[in-house]
């Protein structure tokens, strides 16, 4: 019996002399599937749950709370939580954008510079007395339509991620330069502000908005069908459109969500400010990045949360606040911003290799 | 979506017919004026050697490839299947050879992949994917659960995901793409068993393998392929393996394993001492001599790659030494091994043996570049190099300058040797050196391992093919769970002694190795 069985197993890996490939070139694909590496039986990709590495970031981040609150009294204020969350709101958003994007594997370097041209649509159609949500609706329009048309060059037309959004990073930021005339533009209307200045029973919009977003962005991705789809394309795209996902669709949607993040970030700015200057945003995308990353999302797609990269953005707010208040120069501050996420993610590689 | 109770049989009309199917790449033509039916109910085995289109006539089927011409019948109505989405439709799903499954997502969620239900307020139905996938899995046999993420299984048990989803979807015809390479003998019979099972409910099965044992087991009908053309459909009762082979060979086997190579030397040039990684390959102790060629066997899995990529430093070894020319090396990374004139070409060469965009010139030029860094490149000089190189491999390219992407497979292993070649190397790894390589190639590569060992190399070969191993080997070692069991020279260079020992059934004659 066992050895009619290791005969299968050894037949299957042995071939007549006679094999004979046509090798040609144009059918490379072809040969691979035929003589491909096949996956050793037995063996399973280990990788470890989501969860335990979220649980290693709110530890950090729980400890950096509890050092920061206990050399810092005015670090302990309620006051000052709700200032940390109106100072992470527009990252946040973006980043909720952006972990959309970067689990189907992809990439979204223009929200920096498209959050300056949504600040600028609603700030100026405020500035022409249209009314906030009026104003509010036109800058995620004009969000959600970069993203269609950033999700189309990558989708349908086939270009890269990075270059199509590097490249709408700056013509976004020539539209912001000529819409602003290299100036300035006001409003005055104080019910606009709201959005980025109010509060409701004393919390603050930006916080209010960043909440609705998470909630929002997180109930796409964990329980609705598209949020399944969004995974499926990042772990195996050719998987995904042989099991008939429509995997054009699904890549066009992120980016027009990341758009739409992009706008609602944008109208919170603009209301913070009142006003939109041309270089508003610039480098925002980076900082919405690192906190996906940080958050635990792979940057190859496929795999990571909402939920860590709210936890993520929190971790660099909470550090920079932190250092404000303890009047760390803010030239130091973004050496240890940087050293910080480049050691919270050693730390979590070191981690897994040791879990294996 | 509930199984599909199948249709009541009808054997006499066949529920796909394919007229005249052509499928062309580029100028080349994979399949060629291809007819097949198959009923309801019945196991259809395609045959043939690899590249005979086997898999791109059924991929054709399944919606992969959009055939260039011919007719698709099912049921006795024309059908088009432009993409997997429309076959699926049609009940036509395909178990790739890779696996078409999300490896983060679950077991439930790749079973309902691009085919959700959702719930009354539009979100994805969680509980109706899981009850669907546990019913599904259940009549399969499965037994892991329907929450497990996909990439922490097994690859049998991830096929069984794919074959699940299938059923699920209610697939009437499923096509198997030799289901078996991948998976280990019990999952193997396992599988077997379960292509029986569908049978038995109904579906047609196609299954492609070259594998006899799975056809005289399986098949109702083999049709069997050679060079894009349908060359034969055999009944169960013709279809012996004589007949088969015959088919799909088509053509006499020449005098493959020629030897011109003088016996091997006394001098022992590469000797290896303990050498583990610590962990799966035990220690492994074995000498090879000048002009001399050590093949070594085995099923895959049984750590034969593992081992020589610890000669060549490709992976660390925890212990152990390797000694060349009777001097010791201390061999840590790759670039130790080349200096010490160890060269490996490795496993796969698209992965780990060629730069594809680069030319012939560039790819031969690179190994020697790393060892004798000359401070400016130039292309007259790195093309002057590769000339006679490619002359005597025989490489069939327009020029040097061709990227190496554009080759043929054969063309593309010889230039991989090529650029070892260009080292002198006095100790010449090879790992499956004729994977995925037309007969004609396989022929002059192995004329030129017989030549590279007369003029004194120690060669290694790693080999799944039997008889290319015990053709030009002088001994064979065997490997199994990462052990050395055997060591075979002379008159006991037989298939039925190595796959013994390789299988484990320990009472082959032969020196066991210590």
């Amino acid at each position: 019996m066992n050895a009619s069985r290791g005969d299968n197993a050894m037949e299957t890996r042995m071939k007549t002399p006679t094999d004979t490939p046509m090798e040609t070139p144009g059918e490379t694909g072809a040969a691979t599937a035929e003589g491909a590496d096949a996956p050793r039986p037995g063996t399973r990709r280990r990788r470890p749950p989501l969860g335990s590495q979220r649980f290693g970031l709110a530890i950090a981040f729980l400890l950096l709370v509890a050092v920061f609150a206990a050399v810092s009294p005015e670090f302990r204020t309620l006051g000052n939580f709700f200032d940390v969350t109106r100072q992470v709101a527009v990252t946040a958003i973006l980043a909720a954008g952006a972990t959309l994007v970067i689990l189907t594997g992809g990439i979204d370097l223009s929200v920096g510079s498209l959050v300056g041209l949504t600040a600028l649509v609603s700030v100026a159609a405020s500035a022409h007395g249209l009314p906030p949500v009026v104003a509010l609706l036109l800058a995620v329009a004009a969000g959600a339509f970069v993203g269609l048309v950033n999700g189309a060059l990558i989708a349908r037309a086939g270009l890269s991620a990075f270059v199509v959004t590097l490249a709408a990073l700056t013509w976004l930021r020539g539209v912001v330069y000529v819409g602003t005339s290299g100036g300035a533009v006001f409003t005055k209307d104080a019910w606009f502000a709201f959005f980025g200045q109010g509060a409701v029973a004393g919390v603050p919009m930006p916080a209010l908005i960043t909440l609705a977003v998470f909630a929002g962005c997180g109930l796409l991705l964990r329980r609705s069908v598209f949020g399944r789809h969004v995974v499926a394309v990042g772990a195996n795209a050719e998987a995904a459109r042989l099991t008939g996902v429509s995997v054009p669709r699904v890549l066009t949607r992120v980016y027009v969500i990341s758009g739409v993040c992009a706008g609602i970030a944008g109208v919170i700015v603009g209301a913070r400010l009142q006003s939109a200057v041309p270089d508003l945003g610039g480098g925002y995308e980076l900082q919405a990045i690192a906190a996906v990353v940080l958050g635990g999302t792979s940057l190859s797609g496929g795999r990571g949360g909402i939920g860590g990269t709210l936890l993520g953005a929190m971790l660099i707010a909470v550090l920079v606040n932190g250092m404000t208040l303890l009047n760390v120069s803010s030239y130091y501050q973004l050496i240890i911003q940087g050293a910080v996420i480049v050691a919270a993610i050693a730390l979590d590689r070191l981690r897994l290799r040791d879990g294996r | 979506m509930p199984v599909r109770t199948p249709e009541p049989l009808r054997t006499d009309e066949p529920l796909v017919r394919m007229r005249g199917v052509t499928k062309r790449f580029g100028g080349f033509t994979a399949v060629d004026h291809a007819d097949l039916d198959v009923h309801a109910g019945e196991v259809h085995v395609v045959a043939g050697e690899n590249g005979a289109g086997k898999s791109t006539l059924m991929k054709t089927l399944a919606g992969v490839h959009a055939l260039d011409s011919g007719r698709i019948l099912l049921d006795g109505a024309a059908v088009s299947i432009p993409d997997t989405a429309t076959a699926r439709r049609h009940g036509i799903a395909m178990v790739h050879q890779e696996l078409t499954l999300a490896p983060t997502l679950s077991v439930a969620e790749n079973i309902v992949l691009g085919r959700e239900h959702r719930t009354r307020t539009g979100l994805f139905a969680r509980a109706r994917a899981r009850d669907e996938a546990a019913r599904v899995l259940a009549t399969l046999g499965a037994r892991f659960s329907v929450d497990a993420e996909v990439g922490e299984l097994s690859t049998g048990e991830q096929q069984l995901v794919e074959i699940g989803r299938a059923v699920a979807e209610g697939a009437r015809v499923l096509i198997f793409d030799e289901p078996t390479a991948a998976l280990s003998a019990r999952e193997a019979a396992a599988l077997l068993d379960l292509v029986e099972s569908l049978r038995a409910s109904g579906i047609a099965v196609l299954y492609i393998t070259h594998r006899m044992e799975e056809i005289q087991r399986l098949a109702d009908r083999v049709t069997v392929m050679r060079d894009g053309r349908v060359v034969a459909s055999l009944r169960r009762e013709e279809a012996t393996p004589e007949a088969i082979v015959t088919r799909m060979v088509g053509r006499p086997i020449g005098a493959l394993y020629r030897r011109a190579r003088p016996r091997p030397r006394d001098q022992v040039r590469l000797r290896v001492t303990g050498l583990t990684d610590g962990g799966y390959v035990r220690p492994a102790s074995f000498e090879v001599r000048a002009g001399e060629v050590l093949g070594i066997a085995g099923i895959v899995g049984a750590g034969r790659s593992e081992l020589v990529r610890l000669i060549f430093g490709a992976d660390a070894a925890a212990s152990g030494s390797v000694a060349v020319d009777g001097r010791r090396v201390a061999v840590r990374r790759p670039a130790d091994a080349i200096a010490h004139g160890i060269a490996l070409v490795p496993e796969s060469r698209k992965d780990q043996g060629l730069f594809l965009d680069l030319s012939i010139a560039e790819n031969i030029a690179l190994a020697g570049l790393t060892r004798r860094p000359p401070r400016m490149l130039r292309p007259g000089r790195l093309r002057a190099a590769a000339g006679p190189l490619v002359a005597r491999l025989g490489i069939r390219c327009r020029s040097v300058d061709q990227p190496v992407g554009r080759l043929s497979g054969g063309n593309q292993q010889k230039t991989v040797l090529a650029k070892w070649l260009s080292l002198d190397p006095k100790v010449l790894i090879l790992d499956e050196p004729t994977r995925g390589v037309d007969i004609g190639a396989k022929a002059d590569i192995y004329a030129l391992i017989d030549d590279i060992a007369a003029q004194g190399v120690a060669i290694v070969l790693v080999s799944s093919e039997l008889p290319e191993v015990l053709g030009l080997s002088d001994r064979v070692l065997v490997m199994r769970e990462g052990h050395i069991v055997a060591e075979l020279s002379g008159d006991l260079l037989k298939e039925d002694i190595v796959m013994q020992y390789a299988t484990g059934a320990d009472t082959a004659p032969g020196r066991p190795a210590a």
